[in-house]
């Protein structure tokens, strides 16, 4: 980008100066439509759910105007009972939440690590030349290819308690002597949903550490095979160094998805609490128990922890952009 | 000579691994969705049975195909928006130097990262006032949140890489930028258009939360939210056969397309993605 201002300025007439100023003032009128779009749709109603968590807004109160403003109550509040009791009371001071909280912790650390391995393993075994790696390439673009409420009913069947293909080979095969509900029961709810996840999401993985993997020049593998080095070192000492920013970038990726999921375990354990995230407790608060203030705050909270992830891959972003070859 | 045998069967077996866990899931829905009656509750790795009925209650049902219809278009309209605006945008971004460019691209970006929730009861409330509430316009204009930043985002890494020379050539010969993006840009840009759309367009017709939300009335569902919804006569009767045969009805046309255009998927994913 430099290198092409550099450029216009080597055009060198008199009238460069004014064509400068004209691409200027033509970029702020292309820019205009998008920039006014995102207000609407994004930097407004942004402002608005904050606002709310700072309101006592309901499902009744949110259109006529009459939710009062509440200052922090919605996050925190210290109460004092006339017997001197102290009580707290908000979102801050939520069993719930803090436990929908370590679920999305719990969920997104477990996922994308396994995410990543087998994501590595996969991006590995296609990055070698062997016959039918196309028609692999295809078969790995499937899971990802599939809406998510398509792969969490899918799986919602091959899961079922009774009449589950899964049960039916973990019985024939003797890993388990009776049926599991997997979906059900609290102790392998999460897991379910983690085998769904990392079903869905490992093709993504495996296709951005592929083109991460293609980057490294053949030479450098020639040269360590021709060197006698066993593959298992080279693989530790050149490939996975030279991988780094490729994982780490789509680590951060996935982590920001991961932390934010909803429909996949909306739809999958709809009534678990042991698999109940941030995402799907403030859609809870706000659509069905119509609690627009404390909904709005559990949301601007996740927003807070996600907001933090964005501006840490921001700067691995930069961090990575210059340590690259150029 | 034996070892490598060993290995190469190793590794074969490593390759088939990987495309059953992918496949198989799809499969077996397909599977189940011909099968009705009992044959249903009959765990099965082949096919035993063979029925359309899953299909015929399927599309008898008269709020399903209005869904198709409804995700069809909105996902369409969404996605020409997006590029429509995504277009100028990009190539003022990609090609033209002006102060804030750095802060606007790392906006976009982080727009296209937050989580939908934090907008949720704000878009809400939006889309009340505007009267769009349960029309497919409020899932449009709430679609737009993540298309845009997107098409944005994958088109400027695209129309960065576009060779210096051309636009310096039209320049000289006196093309204004509208010229520039029409009559130059957009013939070489086709292809990342067409991919940079695509991915949009499976972004949209994925989207659940905001359908879930925005809509009441089952005419105006798009089809996600249909699937979630279909029931049987009592809540605790789940008409698998029919929801799988809905599943492999919407999931086809997406798999299809994915395999079509695998390789230029890839690049634009990596686009989005790496070169970030």
């Amino acid at each position: 980008m430099t290198q092409s201002n550099t450029k216009f300025a080597g055009l060198a007439s008199g009238k460069n100066l004014n064509l400068q100023q004209k691409r200027i003032r033509s970029a702020y009128v292309f820019l205009a439509p998008m920039i006014i779009m995102l207000v609407i749709v994004a930097a407004w109603p942004l402002f608005r759910s904050i606002s709310f968590s700072f309101t006592d807004a309901s499902a009744n109160t949110i259109f006529n105007g009459q939710s009062e403003w509440v200052g922090f109550e919605n996050y925190l509040e210290r109460r004092v009972r006339a017997n001197g009791e102290v009580r707290w009371r908000g979102v801050l001071a939520d069993a719930d939440w803090w436990n929908a909280v370590w679920n999305t912790v719990r969920f997104s650390i477990v996922s994308v690590t396994l995410e990543t391995l087998l994501g590595l393993l996969v991006a590995l075994v296609l990055n070698l030349e062997f016959k039918g790696r196309g028609l692999v390439r295809a078969a790995i673009l499937i899971p990802w290819a599939i809406p998510t409420v398509v792969s969490a009913r899918m799986w919602g069947w091959m899961l079922n308690d009774q009449f589950g293909i899964i049960n039916h080979i973990l019985l024939s095969v003797g890993l388990i002597d009776s049926p599991i509900a997997w979906t059900a029961q609290p102790d392998t709810a999460m897991l379910a949903v983690l085998i769904v996840d990392v079903w869905k999401t490992t093709p993504f993985m495996a296709l951005l550490i592929l083109a991460g993997l293609q980057m490294i020049p053949r030479d450098m593998y020639e040269a360590a095979k021709i060197d006698g080095i066993n593959p298992i070192k080279v693989f530790f000492k050149v490939t996975l160094p030279l991988l780094k920013p490729a994982i780490l970038v789509a680590v951060i990726f996935r982590a920001l998805d991961a932390l934010r999921i909803f429909d996949l375990i909306y739809l999958l354990t709809p009534q678990s609490g042991s698999t109940m995230t941030m995402s799907v407790l403030s859609y809870r608060e706000i659509q069905q128990f119509g609690d627009y203030g404390e909904g709005s705050a559990m949301s601007t909270l996740l927003f807070l922890i996600i907001t933090t992830f964005v501006l840490l891959y921001i700067k691995l972003g930069r961090l990575n952009l210059g340590g690259e070859t150029r | 000579m034996k070892r490598s045998k060993l290995r190469t069967t190793a590794f074969y077996f490593c390759v088939a691994l990987i495309v059953i866990i992918a496949v198989f899931p799809f499969y077996y829905a397909i599977m189940t969705s011909f099968e009705t009656g009992t044959a249903i509750f009959r765990p099965n790795f082949l096919p035993e049975s063979f029925s359309w009925d899953n299909y015929k209650a399927i599309f008898s049902r008269s709020g399903f195909i209005r869904s198709v219809l409804n995700s069809v278009l909105i996902a369409g309209v969404t996605v020409g928006a997006a590029l429509l605006l995504a277009v100028t945008a990009s190539y003022a971004l990609a090609r033209v130097r002006f102060k804030g460019r750095g802060l606007l691209l790392m906006t976009i970006l982080g727009v296209s990262m937050f989580p939908q929730i934090a907008v949720l009861s704000g878009l809400y409330e939006l889309v009340k006032l505007l009267g769009l509430y349960n029309t497919p316009w409020a899932l449009v204009l709430s679609y737009t949140i993540f298309t845009l930043p997107f098409t944005v985002w994958v088109l400027t890494t695209f129309m960065r890489d576009l060779p210096m020379e051309i636009e310096e050539a039209a320049i000289v010969d006196g093309a204004s930028p509208w010229i520039i993006i029409t009559r130059v840009f957009m013939p070489l840009l086709w292809p990342a258009l067409v991919t940079t759309g695509l991915l949009a367009f499976i972004g949209a017709w994925n989207e659940f939360l905001f359908a879930l939300t925005f809509t009441i009335s089952a005419d105006q569902r798009t089809v996600p939210v249909a699937i979630a919804l279909l029931s049987g006569a009592s809540t605790q009767e789940i008409p698998w056969g029919p929801i799988m045969a809905a599943s492999v009805v919407v999931t086809i046309p997406l798999i299809v397309l994915v395999l079509i255009f695998q390789r230029k998927i890839v690049a634009g994913l990596t686009a989005g993605g790496v070169k970030g």
